[in-house]
C-alpha cells in the first residue's frame, strides 16, 4: 500500500515537473487566431485587400478592423472558409477590392526586357530572377499571380497568362458541364 | 501468420457481368507487326515524368533507354525498336483529359536490332534483392494491371512481407490479356513470380485467378508442376466483378480486410499483377526492358478480336488494322474495359504501358446513358459497392462540392469500379462525381502547398528588407556621427593633414586608368565613390 502511494506520488511529481518544464520550454509564440486566419488566405500577397500582404490582413480581421470579404484571390470559397472559422455569416466579395479571377502567372517577354530590376523589387515572394541589365525571368512555380510586377515595368513586357493545362494537374470536370464524358464520340 | 483460405470467399457487393472474353481468346497470342512510326510518351506511369536522353536525329537500338527517371516514384522509358528519332514533341496520348504530352517519335528501321541493356542477371535467385529492384527500375517496369505504379517501389515495401499475392483475377468483362499470357507464356509467369518472391523475401505466395478461367488454372498448374514448384499456391476466387481489385482479391484469398486508406503492406502483404511478374522475368532473364505488352483488342466494332503482343508506342490505328480493322458497328473506342476504361477521341494515340485492352464497342455494347434523375435513396448502390462505401452520400457531397464531408465518407477508398452507377435506377453518373471530387481535392492540396511556399518566401523577403533598412540606417547614423565629431577634434594641424590626405586621395583616383570607371558603368558613377549606399547593401 505504502509503496504504491510512494510510487504513484513520485510518478505524479516527475510528470508534473516534466509538463511544467515543457510548457515553458515549448511555448507556442504568436496569436493562434491570426495564424488560423492567415492559413486560409491564399498568400498571393497582392495587397488588394488594402493591407501590405495576407498576414497584415489576417491581423486586421482578428482585430476586428477589417471585414472578411476583401480578398479577391480567395474569392467566395475563401470567404466561406473565413466565415466558418469565425462563426459569422458569409457575404459576397466586396467589389471595391476587385473581382475574383482565375489564377494567372506572370511571364516576362525576354526579348523586350531591359533588365531594369523594377519588377524584382515589386515581387512580394522573390519569384523573379535577374540582375541589372540582364534579362529577367519568372519562376513559374513560385509566382503567386499577384500582378504587382506588371505596373512598374517601364517597357510593358510582363504579361499575366493563364497557366497551360498539363495532364499531371488536370481536373475532371463537374458532371454535366462537359460533353465528352459520355463514352467515346467516334472511333 | 497470414492464412490463405482453403475455400476463397466471395467479395462483398459487386456485380455478375457477362464475361465476353471468349471472342478474343479464340485465336492464339501473336505479335502485332512492327509499325513504321512509334510515338512513345515520356510519362506512362503514376509519378514524375521521365527526362529525355535522346535528340532528334539520334539512332536508337531496341531496348535502349530514351528517357530516365529522376525521382523515386518514376520509371524510365526505352526505345521499342531500332530506328531514328524524328521528333520530340507534344502528341495526344490516351488520357481522359484529351491533353497532349511529350513523346519521342521513332521511325523504325525494320531491323529491330537490340541494344545490350545489361539487365540480365546470371543467378537471379541468389542475387541481392536490392540489385533486383534496381534492375526492375532500370527496365522501366510499372504495374501492368492498369494503374501503372512503378514496380520497383512496390518491391520495396519497407517492412517484412509475409504474403505475395499475384493478381491474375482479370475481372473486367472483355479483357483477356492476362489469361492469354498465363496460357501461352506459363514458364515466364512462374519465373517472374519466383523472382518477385525472392526480391520481397516473401514467405508465402498465392496466385489468385477467377473461377471462370479453367484453362489458365490448368496451364499454371502444369507449369508449376513442371517447375517443381510446390510453394506457390493457386486459388480460384468466385467470379464477381471486381474481384480483381487489390483489396477485394486479398479479402477473397485471406479473409483479411485492408483498413480504409491503408495499404496491403500494413498487413504484411504485397500484391502484383501477373503481367508485371512476367515483365520482370523478361527483363532479368532475357535482358529485355518493358517495350511491349499484351493487349486485348475486342468488341463488336473490330473484325478479328484477339490478343496481340504490341510494342509500346504503336499507334492504336495500326493495332486495329492488324486485327482486320473496324466493323460497321464500331461506335466507341475505349482503352480498358467497359466498366473502367477511358473513352478515346480518336485512334491516332499510341499504346502505352498500361493499355491492357482496346475496346471498339457497338452501340448495343455501350448504350448511351439515359438522362440522370434525382436520387431516390433506394440504396442499391450501397448494396453493390465492394469498398463498403455509401455511394449516395458520396454523390450528395461531391455534387454540392463539400470536399470535407465527402472525405469523411471515405471518398479515397472508392476504386471507381462503376458498380454503383451501373445499378443506379436514376442513371446518375456517380463515378464521374467521385472523379471530379478527387481531382478537386488534389488541386486544393496543391494550392495549399503553393500558398505555404509563398508565405515562407514572403516572410523571408519582409525580413530581408527589414534587415537591409536597418543596416542602411546604421551606416547613415555612423556617417553623421563621424561628420559631427570632426570639427570638434579641432586643432589646425590635424585639419591640414586631413585635407592633404583627401587631396592625395583625389589625385590617386584621377590617375587611375579610365577603363575601370567605364567598366563600372553609369550606375556606379552616379552614386560616386563616397556614397554610403555602397554596393554592399545587399
Ligand atoms: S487580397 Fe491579396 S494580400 Fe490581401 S489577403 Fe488576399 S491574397 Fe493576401
Ligand atoms: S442507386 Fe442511385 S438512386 Fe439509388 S440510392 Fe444510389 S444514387 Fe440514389
Ligand atoms: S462508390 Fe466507388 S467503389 Fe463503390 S461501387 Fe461506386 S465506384 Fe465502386
Amino acid at each position: 500500500m505504502l509503496t504504491a502511494i510512494i510510487a504513484l506520488g513520485t510518478l505524479a511529481a516527475v510528470f508534473g515537473l516534466l509538463l511544467g518544464y515543457s510548457a515553458i520550454r515549448f511555448r507556442v509564440e504568436g496569436d493562434p487566431i491570426v495564424e488560423r486566419i492567415d492559413a486560409l488566405l491564399p498568400q498571393t500577397q497582392c495587397g488588394q485587400c488594402g493591407f501590405a500582404g495576407c498576414r497584415p490582413y489576417a491581423e486586421a480581421i482578428a482585430g476586428g478592423e477589417a471585414d472578411i470579404n476583401q480578398c479577391p484571390p480567395g474569392g467566395d470559397a475563401g470567404i466561406q472558409a473565413l466565415a466558418e472559422l469565425l462563426g459569422v455569416e458569409p457575404k459576397p466579395l466586396n467589389a471595391e477590392h476587385g473581382e475574383h479571377t482565375e489564377l494567372r502567372l506572370a511571364v516576362i517577354d525576354e526579348q523586350t526586357c531591359i533588365g531594369c530590376t523594377l519588377c524584382i523589387q515589386a515581387c512580394p515572394v522573390d519569384a523573379i530572377l535577374g540582375a541589372a541589365k540582364q534579362m529577367h525571368t519568372v519562376i513559374a512555380s513560385e509566382c503567386t499571380g499577384c500582378d504587382l510586377c506588371v505596373a512598374p515595368c517601364p517597357v510593358d513586357c510582363i504579361h499575366m497568362l493563364a497557366p497551360g493545362q498539363v495532364i499531371a494537374t488536370w481536373k475532371w470536370p463537374y458532371p454535366g458541364s462537359e460533353q465528352r464524358l459520355t463514352a467515346g464520340d467516334s472511333a | 501468420m497470414i492464412e490463405i483460405l482453403e475455400q476463397p470467399r466471395q467479395i462483398f457487393g459487386g456485380l455478375r457481368l457477362a464475361a465476353n472474353k471468349a471472342q478474343s481468346l479464340r485465336t492464339p497470342l501473336r505479335s502485332a507487326p512492327l509499325p513504321e512510326r512509334l510515338i512513345v510518351p515520356l510519362s506512362q506511369h503514376i509519378g514524375e515524368p521521365a527526362e529525355t536522353l535522346v535528340q532528334v536525329g539520334d539512332k536508337v537500338l531496341k531496348g535502349q533507354p530514351i528517357a530516365r527517371s529522376l525521382n523515386y516514384i518514376s520509371a524510365p522509358v526505352h526505345a521499342p525498336t531500332s530506328g531514328t528519332v524524328t521528333d520530340i514533341g507534344e502528341y495526344a496520348v490516351p488520357h481522359p483529359s484529351g491533353l497532349k504530352a511529350t513523346c519521342v517519335v521513332i521511325h523504325a528501321d525494320g531491323a529491330d536490332r537490340s541494344a545490350d541493356t545489361g539487365l540480365k542477371m546470371d543467378d537471379v535467385f541468389c542475387a541481392d534483392p536490392a540489385d533486383i529492384r534496381q534492375r526492375v527500375r532500370e527496365a522501366g517496369i510499372v504495374g501492368l494491371g492498369g494503374a501503372g505504379f512503378p514496380t520497383a517501389v512496390k518491391l520495396n515495401p519497407g517492412r517484412p512481407v509475409e504474403l505475395l499475392v499475384i493478381n491474375a483475377a482479370e475481372c473486367e468483362p472483355y479483357i483477356s490479356c492476362d489469361e492469354a499470357l498465363m496460357c501461352e507464356r506459363t514458364a515466364e509467369v512462374i519465373d517472374g513470380v519466383r523472382i518477385m518472391r525472392h526480391a520481397l523475401q516473401a514467405q508465402q505466395v498465392v496466385i489468385g485467378v477467377e473461377d471462370n478461367m479453367p484453362r489458365a488454372v490448368d496451364c499454371l498448374r502444369r507449369g508449376l508442376e513442371a517447375a517443381g514448384e510446390r510453394d506457390i499456391r493457386l486459388l480460384a476466387v468466385p467470379t464477381v466483378y471486381p474481384a480483381g481489385g487489390e483489396k477485394q482479391l486479398i479479402y477473397a484469398l485471406t479473409g483479411k480486410e485492408i483498413p480504409s486508406q491503408g495499404l496491403p503492406a500494413d498487413l504484411g502483404m504485397v500484391c502484383h499483377n501477373v503481367g508485371t511478374a512476367a515483365a520482370v522475368a523478361r527483363a532479368l532473364l532475357q535482358g529485355e526492358p518493358l517495350i511491349s505488352r499484351i493487349v486485348t483488342i475486342t468488341g463488336a466494332g473490330v473484325s478479328q478480336p484477339c490478343n496481340l503482343e504490341v510494342r509500346i508506342g504503336t499507334p492504336i490505328a495500326d493495332v486495329i488494322a492488324s486485327c482486320g480493322g473496324y466493323t460497321e458497328q464500331a461506335a466507341h473506342l475505349l482503352m480498358g474495359g467497359p466498366m473502367m476504361g477511358i473513352p478515346l477521341p480518336n485512334d491516332r494515340m499510341p499504346v502505352i504501358k498500361t493499355s491492357n485492352c482496346l475496346l471498339a464497342a457497338s452501340v448495343e455494347e455501350i448504350p448511351p446513358p439515359p438522362a440522370a434523375l434525382p436520387c431516390i435513396r433506394c440504396a442499391r448502390c450501397t448494396e453493390v459497392c465492394p469498398a463498403y462505401l455509401l455511394p449516395q452520400q458520396l454523390f450528395w457531397y461531391a455534387r454540392s462540392r463539400d470536399f470535407d464531408k465527402v472525405q469523411d465518407y471515405n471518398l479515397f477508398d472508392c476504386i471507381e469500379c462503376g458498380c454503383c452507377a451501373r445499378v443506379c435506377p436514376s442513371h446518375i453518373p456517380l463515378v464521374q462525381y467521385y472523379r471530379f471530387a478527387k481531382t478537386e481535392i488534389w488541386d486544393l492540396e496543391r494550392q495549399r502547398t503553393k500558398a505555404d511556399l509563398a508565405r515562407q518566401r514572403h516572410e523571408f523577403r519582409v525580413e530581408r528588407l527589414e534587415r537591409e533598412k536597418k543596416a542602411l540606417e546604421e551606416r547613415r547614423a555612423a556617417a553623421k556621427k563621424g561628420l559631427a565629431a570632426r570639427p570638434k577634434s579641432g586643432d589646425a594641424e590635424a585639419k591640414k593633414a586631413e585635407i592633404a590626405a583627401a587631396l592625395a586621395r583625389v589625385k590617386g583616383k584621377k590617375t587611375q586608368p579610365a577603363t575601370v570607371s567605364a567598366m563600372r558603368g553609369s550606375a556606379d558613377s552616379e552614386q560616386g565613390p563616397g556614397s554610403d549606399t555602397g554596393s554592399d547593401s545587399r
